[in-house]
């Protein structure tokens, strides 16, 4: 019993033991110290501080990336509506049902918004089924049912192709330590009904793999992980990602 | 205990509690759909659920019927497993754990030991953390939650009372799961104790409840959902996600039906939307007054 409550609590992305990086945290103040005292300020006025991620939130683990960006110290908004789009500096697409979500976005004419945040610059980042949604092309899957798989609904950004549920059902989900290029210690990475990709475009940079499957990769401004960072407190990938909606 | 979840620190581990409840995690803020039927089951990953539960009837018509209720046929089973990509769950009976082995080596996502279904054990539930698949359960307040996640369950849900389209009951077990919580959290530590043997919960769950004011694992509402409005409202009160059994496929329009509730669980704060999704959807589900029924009808006095 108590062995089952300590794991509970190892994945709480609140427990503050999960998040000790304070020290890239100063880094990243160091880099950049002039934004983040401005940001700071306006927070002290203000109740939206001046650099605020999105987390598109129609349905999935939405709230768990929403609890370690704010750890990092980033303001962070629910996207559920075109509207909420605006002003923000990057914008992530949580876990969940990928089909639930793409028929959201559609049904709330959500595409063509943050296509053009992407083409405005604007840094996504993708994980799990998100990264799904931000692929250009999705595998048609062997059983000819199954007729959601290739013509989904999805942003078509990236230069992936990828592959739903890869290494098989929910019984089949696995964790693992990944070695992530940049990064000096293995990531605690989550699998669940996680898909690959099968093949990346050239302007493509894998970031890391599972045996020779890609499970993170990236591609100007654009970020997708097959796993969940924001399910295990690492959050060594969510730093990158901020980094990223720095870069010029 | 030689459990799968021991050496955590191995890589490439299966079926981890923390695999199990971050799985859990992805249904939040979605639907859930009961269907008798491959044909069914497109028809709600087609409207937006983000799982199935299979079953050969749907709560009401259990009630209707009558008779022993058990684990579907694993043909029906297979064939909505091969007709949606969305994941699949599916119920056993309260305590019968061979029916658990027989859905987890048909590749089933999630089991539901549910109460809907009529019990195998009337004084035990089953060993949860010795399956690969993960659970989820009913409860009507906090005590029997914890009890259920003591046993390794990886979702909570309200039991509310299934197939009465009547949402009293899981308003009611919400409250009640929601509210006990709060008080915990605003306990004192040396009260903490006396907590756990009141509500006959594991203590270091009921501590864990004390420090984050929360489960420690999903928490969605289910039992008697039949409109959009009613899902908003299970939001609203601080589920994380919905249920749907009858409401949905006993009712006029259920695509139509579907669809809204999906967008309402979506848009739980935005009255304007809810608005919009709740017109013009057809007759709702008859429903069923709680006052009419007996005692020994209530599902939700199953399991303890």
């Amino acid at each position: 019993m108590l062995r089952l409550v300590q794991e509970i609590w190892i994945y709480n992305p609140l427990e503050p033991s999960n998040l000790s990086n304070e020290k890239r945290i100063t880094n990243h103040e160091s880099q950049t110290p002039l934004e983040v005292k401005t940001m700071k300020k306006l927070s002290q006025t203000q109740s939206i501080p001046s650099k605020t991620i999105g987390v598109l939130a129609l349905q999935g683990a939405f709230r768990e990336h929403r609890h370690i960006l704010e750890r990092l110290g980033v303001g962070v908004r629910e996207v559920r509506l075109p509207a909420d789009l605006e002003g923000i500096s990057g914008l992530i697409i949580p876990g969940g049902e990928s089909t639930t979500m793409a028929k959201l976005m559609m049904d709330y004419q959500l595409k063509q918004p943050i296509r053009d945040f992407a083409a405005h610059g604007g840094a996504i980042w993708g994980t799990c089924a998100g990264a799904i949604l931000l692929a250009k092309d999705i595998e048609n899957q062997v059983d000819a049912h199954i007729s959601t798989a290739s013509d989904q609904p999805r942003l078509e950004l990236m230069h992936t192709r990828v592959r739903r549920n890869a290494f098989g059902r929910q019984v089949d989900s696995f964790q693992a330590s990944l070695e992530i290029v940049g990064m000096d210690q293995p990531f605690k990475a989550i699998f669940i009904r996680a898909p690959v990709f099968l093949e990346v475009g050239d302007a493509v940079q894998v970031l890391s793999r599972v045996g020779d499957q890609i499970v993170l990769a990236r591609e100007g401004k654009l970020l997708a992980s097959s796993f969940h960072p924001e399910l295990t407190g690492d959050p060594r990938v969510h730093q990158y990602f901020l980094d990223m909606t720095l870069e010029p | 205990m030689l459990r799968t979840m021991e050496n955590q620190a191995l890589e490439n581990q299966v079926a981890t509690l923390q695999i199990k409840t971050g799985f859990a995690e992805m249904f939040k803020g979605g639907v859930i759909m009961d269907v008798v039927s491959p044909e069914q089951a497109r028809i709600a990953q087609a409207a937006g659920a983000t799982a199935v539960m299979a079953l050969e009837r749907v709560p009401a018509d259990i009630r209707r019927d009558g008779g022993v209720a058990r684990m579907s046929d694993p043909q029906m089973i297979k064939g909505i497993l091969a007709a949606v990509s969305i994941p699949v769950m599916a119920k056993v009976r309260i305590g019968h754990f061979v029916e658990a082995q027989i859905l987890q080596a048909l590749g089933v996502d999630f089991i539901d030991e549910s109460e809907v279904l009529t019990p195998a054990d009337e004084a035990f539930h089953i060993d949860k953390q010795a399956f690969k698949v993960p659970y989820v359960c009913g409860a009507k307040n906090l005590g029997e939650a914890l009890r259920r996640i003591g046993e390794g369950a990886a979702m909570i849900r309200t039991k509310g009372e299934a197939g009465t389209g009547n949402v009293v009951e899981a308003v009611r077990h919400a409250r009640t799961i929601l509210g006990e919580i709060r008080a915990i959290a605003s306990k004192p530590l040396e009260e903490l104790m006396t907590v756990a043997r009141d509500l006959q919960a594991p203590y270091e769950l009921v501590l864990y409840i004390h420090k984050h004011g929360k489960l420690p694992v999903v928490n969605m509402a289910a039992g008697g959902i039949a409109t959009p409005a009613d899902a908003a409202l299970m939001m609203q009160l601080g589920l994380d996600g919905v249920f749907v059994g009858s409401g949905i496929f006993k009712s006029d329009n259920p695509e139509k039906r579907a669809r809204a509730i999906v967008k309402a669980v979506t848009h739980y704060n935005n009255p304007d939307i809810l608005a919009e999704v709740s017109e013009d959807l057809g007759e709702p589900m008859v429903g069923i007054n709680l006052d009419t029924l007996e005692l020994k009808e209530r599902l939700a006095t199953r399991g303890w």
